[in-house]
């Protein structure tokens, strides 16, 4: 297995520059801007409310996927030794804990998209929203990467990294459990079951990046304190130039009709070992048909 | 009746289980048609396409460019014009392909899907979420739909008449990409049937402490493959490709045999779906049970090759 390195320097040769370590001074700054979305925490009753995932400030957190992004930002800009790096969240009012999340990890400016209009948004609106807010990032100093995580852990689709992309036509480079930039080049290695890629693309590019890529820190108490005190911009779509009727449920090409608990599995049997449980368990699976 | 086209994916230029229960499927939508992206197949796969419905086999030819998402689209546009649905295996690769497809043509997009219909005139999907907890069924409001399915959730059956199957090659214009490809290591393919395909999964987690022995007889005796938890796939115990969760795989077998696994619900997710589930492990209170149909508290090692043994026995008669 190829390690999973994140750094700035060759992604198959030396090892990857850390933070610590001396910087070579042709690197400059990096300008990375890490999509964090706001989901219901796993461990939480998960449920719909007339077609919607029910949000709720109690019960909701930073996707923990997308830690993984965070990471990956702060290392690189580590590694270049300058930067910025911006977390940006679309969603409703709660949403906000998202990017404080973020800012907790060490992020250095948080983004809140938040428009009523939004609500029931597709993947194709919703990443019509995040383009429009890394457009105007961009456009007051240019962005080197877009990070995200592999996918959100409630809406789980995965698509929305190769939508952006496309909308903001950068360089795609998705999966990656490892990941370099040098020169103007981000190279990722992607893991597929049939094959390691290993994919180059110039910059300015989307990259989404898999729990593998590296091991997120925890915010400490010093960073805790800090993002309290921190700033939180928020812009709503007329600030990005999207009209209400270019996103939102009415926009959105799919739409959920019926959402409902899935019942228990019924007559679950337990049995604690005294010594012929593995008979039982046989015996159950031959009743089934299953053996 | 109007074209459903399915994208074929191969293993070793042939097309895989998921396939033919994708062909199969189409079938309750419209007329199905096969699209191969890559070197056209040989007569006998056309032969089994055709067995399951599909009525033609659009090849496009397009060899590794098919590995980048927008240039798969962009072949996979050219051949299915006329289709006003797509249906295709949710793979991670795929829901690529289908998000570019779609923006290419405004279709609107499902993944992971355990099941397709029409409903005046509409594709409604099915999907289980929240760690198979919820049912929700989704209206595809644009004109055009695209569909990955898990595989496992259609049985693939022959066609009351068999499809045609005939090759039609069709030209595409692939787009320039800026990413480039530097290298391309295969990944050997796992005995027997793959992880998300396979009818039974029989997975170690921890609790096996490394030795995979008794998992393995178990999945061999049961025809099954192996599955595995993050923990163990993090130890080196197993390959990451064996992994069965959130990011790892998703499956959907008649029977899942959780030995040595907590039952986190990051691994929930990725098997709660599944038919029939049956958990070993000596902690009487692991989340695991909350989900099983047969669960045991007791050691692996004491547990599966009692079973083993059991199954033996009962088929010897
Ligand atoms: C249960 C459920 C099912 C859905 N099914 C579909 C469907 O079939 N088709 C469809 O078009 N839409 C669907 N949606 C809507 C879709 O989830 C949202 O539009 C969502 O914002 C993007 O998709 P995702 O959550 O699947 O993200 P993914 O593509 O899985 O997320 C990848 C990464 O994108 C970033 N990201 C995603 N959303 C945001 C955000 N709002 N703010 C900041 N960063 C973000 C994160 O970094 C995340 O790690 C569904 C939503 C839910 C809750
Ligand atoms: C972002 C993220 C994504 C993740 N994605 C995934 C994923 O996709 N898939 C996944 O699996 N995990 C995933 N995880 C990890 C997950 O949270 C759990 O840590 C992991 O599933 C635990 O693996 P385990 O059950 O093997 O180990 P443990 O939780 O340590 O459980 C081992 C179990 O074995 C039992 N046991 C010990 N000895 C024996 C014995 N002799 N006989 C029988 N039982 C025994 C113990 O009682 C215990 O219940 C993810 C985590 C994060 C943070």
């Amino acid at each position: 297995m190829v390690d999973p390195t994140i750094g700035v320097g060759n992604i198959a040769g030396k090892a990857p520059l850390m933070g610590t370590e001396p910087r070579p001074a042709t690197l400059s700054r990096m300008r990375i801007l890490v999509t964090v979305k706001f989901v219901p925490d796993l461990q939480s009753q998960r449920s719909f409310t007339e077609g919607a995932v029910t949000r709720t400030g109690d019960d909701g957190t930073m996707n923990e996927l997308d830690e993984n992004a965070v990471e990956a930002a702060l290392q690189l800009k580590e590694a270049a030794g300058e930067g910025e790096v911006y977390a940006l969240t679309v969603g409703g009012d709660d949403a906000v804990a998202a990017v404080r999340k973020a800012l907790q990890l060490g992020v250095d400016h948080a983004i809140h998209v938040s428009d009523a209009a939004i609500a029931g948004s597709d993947v194709f609106g919703t990443a019509k929203v995040i383009a429009a807010a890394v457009r105007k990032v961009h456009d007051e100093a240019p962005l080197d990467l877009v990070v995200t995580g592999m996918a959100a852990l409630d809406g789980l689709t995965s698509m929305l990294p190769t939508a952006l992309a496309a909308e903001l036509d950068w360089s795609q480079l998705t999966l990656a459990s490892g990941l370099t930039v040098e020169d103007g080049t981000a190279t990722i290695v992607r893991h597929l079951p049939d094959a390691h890629e290993t994919v180059a693309a110039p910059l300015p590019a989307v990259v989404s990046v898999t729990d593998e890529a590296n091991k997120p820190r925890y915010p400490n108490f010093k960073l805790i304190m800090a993002a309290r005190s921190k700033p939180v911009t928020t812009w709503t779509l007329a600030d990005l130039g999207i009209s209400p009727e270019a996103v939102g449920l009415g926009a959105a090409r799919t739409v959920v009709v019926d959402a409902s608990p899935r019942p228990p599995r019924e007559n679950r049997v337990k049995v604690t070992d005294t010594g012929d449980a593995g008979t039982q368990l046989a015996d159950f699976l031959i009743e089934r048909g299953l053996a | 009746m109007s074209t459903v086209a399915v994208l074929v994916e191969t293993r070793g230029g042939e097309a895989t289980q998921p396939t033919h229960e994708a062909i199969t499927l189409a079938r309750t939508l419209g007329t199905p048609v096969a699209v191969w992206l890559g070197a056209a197949p040989d007569p006998a796969q056309n032969a089994r396409l055709g067995i399951h419905g599909a009525a033609e086999v659009r090849v496009v030819p397009a060899a590794d460019d098919a590995r980048q998402p927008a240039r798969a689209a962009a072949a996979l546009a050219a051949a299915t014009a006329d289709a006003d649905i797509v249906l295709m295996i949710s793979t991670f690769v795929n829901k690529e392909i289908a998000t570019r497809l779609a923006l290419l043509t405004g279709a609107g997009v499902v993944v992971d899907a355990a099941g397709v219909e029409l409903v005046d005139g509409r594709v409604e999907t099915l999907q289980t979420v929240f760690a198979a907890t919820w049912n929700v069924r989704t209206r595809i409001a644009a004109e055009k739909a695209i569909v990955a399915i898990r595989p496992n959730t259609t049985l693939a059956s022959p066609a009351e008449e068999t499809g045609a199957a005939t090759t039609v090659v069709v030209d595409a214009d692939l787009p320039e990409v800026s990413e480039t490809i530097v290298a391309i290591e295969p990944v050997p393919a796992p005995e027997g049937v793959p992880l998300a395909e396979a009818p039974v999964v029989v997975s170690g987690g921890r609790g096996t402490n490394g030795d995979y022995t008794l998992v393995r007889e178990l999945a061999d005796v049961l025809g099954g493959a192996v599955g595995a938890s993050r923990d163990a796939t993090d130890e080196g115990w197993i390959s990451h490709e064996h992994m069965v969760g959130q990011t790892g795989t998703t499956v959907t077998p008649a029977l899942y045999v959780a030995c040595g696994i907590s039952g986190a619900v990051h691994h929930r997710g990725g098997m709660q779906a599944s038919g029939t589930i049956v958990a070993v492990n000596i902690d009487p209170d692991a989340p695991i049970f909350e989900i099983a149909d047969f669960g045991v508290v007791g050691d692996l090692g004491d547990v599966l090759p009692q079973a083993i043994a059991r199954i033996h026995e009962h088929r010897a008669g």
